[in-house]
């Protein structure tokens, strides 16, 4: 089967409403279909990778420790965009420390994040084959 | 050109599945071809039999059967999000020990690789949701 560029705009806060979760879902099974897989954070969705999660109290599932498996599955390219992450009063500082494992590169960890701006964002869109948001 | 759809929200709570419809009904009358509809999240609850709406009102759920049976479109429920909102077919119940089915004709249930593979195989894929 092809390959095509895939990404995965993520809109949403982390809890409150079922769409990261199911997100991640589906960015799990475009990896396992070999796609060359790409994820954006966007507004509220740049908590869905913050460090520190707890749902202690509301009764869910902490989902987070999944981001960290990401690399593993060949999910290397996670787009933070930079006005939302300073709007909210974050830095990278507070979000997780997402890494991959450079196979080329004698195993070295290389982060996943990259701090993009609104206009750098765009252009990686532009490159997109489908656009999954979410 | 072909398209491929995901539809995201249920109906008439939101417009999303609405809009799909109708895009889907323009592109067919325009000569485009709808590979497949994929229904996710909330979107499932449009793939139950057991809606009705009041007369007055449009039936969505038995627009997107007969949109299926007229064009032979592909629907496509994700088995995974079905199966939290209670959205089951014949095999399905069985499998989970429930007394009965609620799917709706010309909808079917299967796995996330079928939206994966329509974006794969449409020229654009197109996103109804909130």
């Amino acid at each position: 089967m092809a390959t095509k560029k895939f990404m995965f705009l993520n809109r949403k806060a982390p809890y409150g409403t079922v769409y990261a979760l199911e997100s991640l879902e589906v960015v799990l099974i475009g990896a396992a279909f070999e796609q060359d897989v790409s994820l954006a954070f966007v507004g509220d969705g740049v908590y869905q990778i913050a460090k520190g999660q707890s749902t202690d109290g509301i009764g869910m599932k902490n989902f987070s420790p999944t981001y960290k498996a990401l690399g593993d599955y060949e999910v290397t390219k996670l787009y933070v965009e930079k006005e939302s992450l300073e709007s909210r009063g974050l830095t990278l500082d507070d979000l997780m420390p997402l890494v991959w494992e450079d196979e080329d590169d004698d195993y070295a960890e290389k982060p996943s994040i990259r701090l993009v701006s609104s206009a750098e964002l765009a252009a990686v869109f532009d490159e997109q084959d489908v656009v999954l948001s979410f | 050109m072909k398209y491929s759809i995901m539809v995201n929200e249920g109906p008439y709570t939101h417009q999303a599945s609405d809009s799909a419809l109708q895009f889907c009904k323009a592109a067919l009358e325009a000569e485009h071809e709808i590979f497949r509809v994929f229904f996710y999240h909330d979107g499932v609850n449009n793939g139950t039999r057991y809606t009705v709406p009041p007369a007055d009102d449009r039936n969505i759920q038995k627009e997107w059967s007969k949109l299926a049976e007229t064009h032979e479109i592909d629907l496509v429920i994700c088995i995974a999000a079905a199966q939290r909102r209670g959205i089951m077919d014949a095999d399905e119940a069985k499998r989970q020990g429930i007394d009965g089915d609620n799917i709706a004709p010309g909808f079917r249930i299967s796995g996330l690789g079928q939206l994966i593979e329509g974006g794969i195989i449409a020229d654009r894929q197109l996103v109804f949701g909130d």
